[in-house]
């Protein structure tokens, strides 16, 4: 009877642990929920920004502000924005990936690369990969505010503004739905916006009090929402994509435990039937 | 039927108005701005104050905005709050309160809270109050 023991105490332990997935998953279900509002609630402002940005790209300004001019690219700086917890599924692991592949793209061409790491897993990979980290925040939680962003953020604007690097990239996943996100790239700076033929005419627009600060302040905040945006929705992400990761674990748990079940009943059985056939071998020797 | 504007009124944390107007009031840095359809587009920072929209059946609705960024297209009106409410759910107590938390902290050479910021919360809130007056007489 020892394989029965050792079975029994075997599913004991994957019934455990198949408590604590679901109670993550079920946590992770309602943080989603919030986390998902935030989201749509932010988004009008990120949106309602980028066309103002796009629609100023097409000005025809007498000066333009350094961060709508397209320079020689000779150092690109990427804001990386991932999650502070693990147990997500490959939601972070995919978001490397593809900044891997862009960043080794850039390498080839001797651009070299700075670094903005959001988030405690984009701290790590990053200090392990030995990348240019030049600023990093993490711990920003599930609710996270503008202002402990802006000071990362301003590092690379800083950058960007001095010269030190001639295009920046945000990295960050894109919430399709609760099933699927999509690790994206998107450039940030300089700012271009699709073409758009309603505004192909000669035109600017009148500037109070005056071009230079008006930009000043409407780039920043921008740059800023951008990010604050890409933030809130990675949050979103990573709640569903941990929602459904400890969902398939718990289904696996589920799957395992069956079998070990019919393993068990299994072990049982033979061991009754050895029993008896040495009870029927006893007597009939008597 | 009445030339409309498309606007839009978005804050940091929500869209609060987007449809057509037929006339918006928004407090330009450099002064009130009025803003009919087919306006030049202007590209503005905007004060602590009220924006003001008039409708398609010409009923006004106020929203307090704390600032931000206006921008204006020929057929979009675009505001990019800091803060917005709707005027009617402005807490005049909390306004009040706020105003002379501000004005207290001006006058408190010792507080921690620097000039400036100080300052700029008294002319957030005493813009707050104005709106609120202002809605009030209207009714």
């Amino acid at each position: 009877m020892s394989g029965a023991k050792e079975i029994r105490s075997k599913i004991k332990s994957i019934k455990n642990t198949q408590k604590i997935t679901k109670a993550m998953e079920m946590v992770a279900a309602s943080k989603m929920r919030k986390a998902q509002d935030r989201m749509t609630a932010t988004r009008p402002y990120a949106e309602k920004m980028r066309n103002v940005i796009c629609h100023l790209s097409h000005a025809h300004a007498e000066i333009k502000h350094p961060f709508m001019i397209e320079r020689e690219i000779k150092r690109v700086g990427y804001i990386v924005v991932t999650s502070d917890r693990g147990l997500c599924g490959g939601l972070n692991v995919n978001l490397f990936k593809k900044t891997l592949a862009d960043m080794i793209a850039h390498d080839e061409q001797g651009i070299e690369i700075d670094v903005v790491a959001i988030g405690r897993k984009a701290v790590e990979y990053f200090k392990r990969r030995g990348a240019n980290v030049v600023a990093q925040a993490s711990h920003l939680g599930d609710t996270p505010h503008i202002d402990e962003l802006i000071g990362t953020v301003k590092v690379m604007l800083d950058a960007f503004a001095e010269g030190d690097i001639d295009a920046l990239y945000m990295v960050s996943n894109d919430f399709v739905n609760t099933m699927t996100q999509t690790a994206t790239i998107a450039k940030i700076l300089p700012v271009a916006g699709p073409a758009d033929d309603q505004l192909k005419h000669h035109w600017d627009y009148i500037y109070e009090p005056d071009s230079k600060e008006i930009l000043d302040s409407l780039l920043m905040r921008f740059v800023e929402s951008q990010v604050y945006q890409g933030v809130v929705e990675n949050i979103a992400c990573e709640m569903s994509a941990r929602m459904i990761a400890m969902k398939s674990a718990t289904d696996n748990a589920g799957d395992i435990i069956s079998d070990l079940e019919t393993m068990y009943n299994k072990a049982r059985q033979a061991a009754i039937t050895q029993e008896i056939s040495e009870i029927v071998a006893g007597a009939a020797a008597v | 039927m009445a030339m409309t504007i498309h606007l839009d009124i978005v804050s940091a944390e929500k869209e609060i108005w987007s449809g057509p107007a037929t006339m918006v009031f928004a407090p330009g840095e450099m002064g009130e701005l009025g803003i009919a359809p087919r306006h030049t587009p202007l590209l503005t920072r905007l004060k602590a104050g009220e924006v003001r929209v008039r409708d398609q059946r010409d009923a006004e609705e106020s929203f307090f905005i704390s600032g931000g960024i206006l921008e204006i297209q020929p057929h979009v009106v675009t505001v990019l709050a800091d803060t917005a409410i709707r005027a009617d759910d402005l807490d005049e107590a909390a306004a009040l309160a706020a105003k002379q938390r501000a004005e207290e902290a001006i006058s408190d050479q010792k507080s921690d809270m620097d000039y400036a910021t100080a300052k700029a919360e008294l002319a957030e809130a005493a813009a707050m109050v104005e709106t609120i007056k202002k809605v009030r007489g209207r009714r």
